[in-house]
């Protein structure tokens, strides 16, 4: 028995160069140590008192005391002379190399502090001091402004229109025009987007007309979506805006594959998918981000961490440090930013783009935001939050205030441009509606063609049917739709 | 075993070997106001890459002397016939689909579980990760509702994608992205964004797979607006359906059967396509019309043996096509023979063969002598038990009965 124990010591040294294939037994390694010991010091002259003996089992399986601290010290002293691996103890698992420890330590669940935000503007619209940014040019602030104002006096225009029953529903953007504007500012029209619903501000960088867009709440013959879709659930291939769907979170796996395609194709563009904090609840956003890092796609992931999903406020959506922390789960680089900060923005989405075209690596943006308005036109947000939080947002952390003043600052506008610009966007948005009103809807017809790219046998039965039906009660019809 | 037993039957009765169609027949638009038109029984459709064209017949078989089984062939074929064919099983007839239109279309990619370097857990796909790369051959993590989300959004740009659900039961995670957004974005972008997908997998009721791999997806599919569907039965409809699934502008559903995968059959060497509206005229007769797809089609040939053994003259016509049904067919059928039995693995709620029966009515009442009988599995999910899941599936003698009663 003495014999084998002192040849155990032996063993285990044999054993050791063997680490790799017999992982389990290495990972007993301190186990086995323990043991080795255990035995060891049982039959330890020093060690008859049978107390000791009992102290020394209880403490089997807990790091090192005394005696076994020098045991172990011993073991490993003698493999002064082997590899380095054995030092270290790292292990080989399937995952790659582990480095392992004696200790239990569980991984916290939320670091003590909160993942930093990248911002690059104060609340007054001042660069903060060593801030390290991207320069824009006149030409871009301004478009950049304008547009954000032109969102936010559509938000204000077509809100009315829908409680005055003349659309029937809509998604306001207000409080979260900076993220939308300011990052599309940053990418190029190659890059596709799959937006959630939220997301007007992309569409008007890009050039669609307020015209385009009143014909698509009203529904009219001119609406690309020929009224199939609810108002804001806008679709357009000449601006790469990939038509909305009400599903939550189902556009993100939508990016990774496009992201896919475009790397199939070898192309110098990537996807870009925007949702909001309660998105990321969803399963689809996990399996996104995990594919997007395993098939090394270049997409970007631009969470709106606007505080609530409809009634539900982040405390209750998740009990993590926000959505940046996410990305480490996936093996994604992530970002927090001010979503309110127009300039920070800007730059963090021109990086990620960088990143993630050269590196083909996806990027996580967390935009830190607040909803202003209401989730769309059927809620009432004072339901269940603050009127004074909404008021706090609204006109102290509102990003378009800030940015102007960065932009008045750098004298490239005005107080008079302002409102001159004001009056001219309600003039053009009042004119839009008029004129979509006027126009006719799409005709029955389209209520059944592109479900396939051609009528089959059943929808056209469908189709004569339902004409015949309107031609025999025309009293039963809406008299604007033509047949 | 069962399979082979089941193969002796498909190739002595697939009498479609040899309808050629045009490898540009494709999908539905071509058939825009002329639905009728798409017919090719007996008649051959133009000659291709100038290889000589034998006449068609439309009962030849597999040609004498071949492997065991090909029984009991109708009539002899022709030796032209015999040096233009190969020998595939089902799961290879789907794989050289796969592969012929990979090479023509660099934009046809796979994506699924397992697909790429495993070859697929039914080997559907062995060998083209090798042959054409990792990315058109991806391997996906287990998230079939992303990994369908994924190739929906690569064939808004421009891909066409193969899409492998391991089993059709899990493409009930897919839900989602199939019925909301695959079906649905051609139509609310107003027609800016198509989806040329292909979703396929096996599906049906196995050999003791469980209930939870034992499912019959298209009866939850059928009713999403702007999807196809097909099944296919045979190792030559096999490869053509896949061809014209890939061609396919809409999104298409192909059912393959987890039982059939491996039949054989000679399939011709000349490259085919199908069309996916389509029904298969498997044994023209005069007495009953009997309606089948996939894995049931065997169970009917079987039944049909003996059937005319006694004195019956079934018609027994593949639908393939499960959505939009080929009402044409059916209802030449119909207007024949007065009698109609559809025989389906589908649930008897809601399944394939209900839509069916109430298709028929809806067009066909006048011509009905009988009503309609329906032989479907029922509505329980698939024991374990060898024998309660034989009993779960409708079987030969049914059909026999079923036909019996219908004729008296």
């Amino acid at each position: 028995m003495a014999a084998y124990l002192l040849k155990s010591k032996n063993l285990i040294n044999h054993l050791k160069p063997r680490i790799g294939l017999f992982g389990s037994i290495v990972s007993d390694c301190s186990l086995s140590s323990c043991l080795t010991h255990y035995q060891k010091s049982k039959f330890d002259p020093n060690l008859r008192n049978p107390d000791e003996i009992s102290r020394i089992k209880s403490t089997l399986f807990v790091p090192r005391r005394f005696e076994s601290v020098r045991a172990e010290k011993q073991l490993s002293s003698h493999d002064v002379d082997d590899d380095e691996k054995e030092n270290s103890q790292v292990l080989e698992f399937p995952i790659g190399k582990v480095t392992f420890s004696p200790e239990m330590k569980f991984e916290a669940e939320s670091s003590e502090q909160c993942v930093p935000c990248y911002r690059i503007l104060d609340d007054n619209g001042q660069p903060i001091a060593h801030s390290n940014f991207i320069e824009l040019s006149e030409d871009v602030a301004v478009k950049m402004y304008i547009n954000m104002l032109t969102l936010q006096i559509m938000d204000t225009t077509f809100y009315e229109a829908q409680r005055q029953g003349r659309i029937s529903f809509y998604v306001t953007s207000t409080g979260e025009e900076a993220i939308t504007v300011a990052s599309a500012a940053a990418l190029r029209i190659d890059d596709v987007i799959f937006p959630q619903y939220r997301e007007p501000g992309v569409l008007l960088w890009r050039g669609f007309t307020l015209q385009q867009f009143t014909n698509q709440l009203f529904g009219n013959k001119d609406d690309y979506g020929k009224g199939r879709q609810m108002p804001v659930h806008i679709g357009t291939n000449k601006l790469n805006y990939f038509t909305v769907a009400s599903t939550i979170a189902t556009q993100i796996p939508h990016a990774v594959g496009a992201a896919y395609s475009l790397r199939m194709d070898k192309k110098n563009a990537c996807a870009v998918t925007y949702f909001g904090d309660g998105g990321t609840s969803e399963g689809d956003f996990h399996a996104a981000l995990n594919f997007a890092a395993v098939t090394e796609s270049p997409v970007i992931f631009i969470c709106r961490n606007n505080g609530w999903a409809i009634s539900t406020p982040v405390s209750d959506q998740f009990r993590s440090d926000g959505v940046v922390v996410k990305g480490r789960a996936y093996g994604v680089r992530s970002i927090r930013v001010d979503g309110n900060d127009a300039l920070a923005i800007y730059n963090a989405v021109s990086a990620a783009r960088k990143m993630a075209i050269e590196e083909h690596k996806p990027v996580l943006l967390e935009a830190l935001t607040y909803r202003v308005g209401h989730h769309t036109t059927s809620d009432d947000s004072t339901k269940y939050r603050p009127a004074d939080e909404i008021e706090f947002w609204r006109t102290k952390r509102d990003p378009i205030t800030r940015f102007r003043k960065w932009v008045q600052q750098n004298r490239w506008w005005s107080d008079e441009a302002e409102s001159e610009l004001r009056n001219n966007i309600r003039k053009q948005i009042v004119q839009a509606i008029q004129n979509a009103e006027r126009l006719e809807k799409p005709s029955v017809t389209e209520l059944f063609t592109d479900v396939y790219d051609a009528l089959p046998l059943n929808l056209r039965e469908q189709e004569s049917s339902l004409r015949e039906t309107v031609r025999r009660h025309p009293q039963d019809y809406p008299p604007d739709v033509p047949v | 075993m069962a399979a082979t037993i089941q193969g002796i039957g498909a190739t002595a009765y697939s009498v479609n070997s040899d309808r050629f169609q045009l490898p540009s027949l494709r999908s539905f638009s071509e058939s825009k106001g002329r639905f009728f038109a798409l017919r090719s029984e007996g008649k051959v459709i133009g000659g291709s890459r100038g290889r000589n064209v034998s006449p068609l017949v439309t009962n030849a078989v597999a040609a004498k002397g071949e492997s065991a089984t090909a029984s009991t062939s109708a009539k002899p074929g022709f030796n032209v016939l015999f040096l233009l064919r190969h020998e595939v099983l089902l799961f290879e007839a789907l794989r050289e689909g796969l592969d012929e239109e990979m090479m023509r279309d660099p934009s046809v990619c796979v994506m699924g579980e397992d697909v790429g370097h495993y070859g697929g857990s039914y080997k559907v796909t062995k060998g083209l990760a090798e042959k054409y790369g990792d990315l058109r051959v991806l391997d996906t993590p287990i998230a079939e509702n992303s990994f369908t989300g994924m190739g929906i959004g690569a064939a808004m740009t421009g891909l066409r994608p193969v899409i492998e659900g391991m089993n059709m039961g899990f493409l009930l995670l897919a839900f989602n992205q199939i019925s909301n957004n695959c079906g649905m974005l051609h139509y609310t972008s107003g027609g800016q964004f198509k989806i040329p997908v292909v979703i396929r997998g096996p599906g049906g009721v196995g050999r003791q797979l469980g209930a939870e791999h034992s499912q019959r997806l298209e009866s939850y599919f059928q009713s999403i607006p702007g999807i196809q569907m097909v099944a296919c039965s045979t190792p030559y409809n096999a490869k053509g359906l896949m061809k014209a699934a890939i061609r396919c502008e809409n999104p298409v559903i192909l059912f393959e059967h987890v039982l059939l995968y491996n039949l054989k059959e000679r399939i011709p060497d000349e490259e085919y396509v199908l069309s996916l509206e389509e029904a298969e005229m498997v044994r023209p007769g005069e007495h009953v019309t009997i309606l089948t797809y996939s894995r049931m089609r065997y169970h009917v040939m079987q039944a049909a043996k003996t059937l005319v053994n006694k004195g019956y003259d079934p018609e027994v016509i593949d639908i393939r096509s499960l959505k939009p049904f080929d009402l044409y067919t059916i209802g030449n059928s119909v207007k024949k023979t007065h009698r109609v039995l559809i025989v389906e693995e589908c649930m008897r709620t809601g399944g394939i063969g209900a839509s069916l029966t109430a298709a028929i009515t809806e067009n066909f009442h006048d011509y009905l002598d009988a009503p309609i009988v329906c032989l479907s599995s029922q509505d329980v999910p698939t024991p374990y038990a060898g024998t309660l899941e034989e009993w779960t599936v409708v079987q030969p003698a049914q059909i026999v009965t079923a036909v019996e009663q219908l004729c008296k």
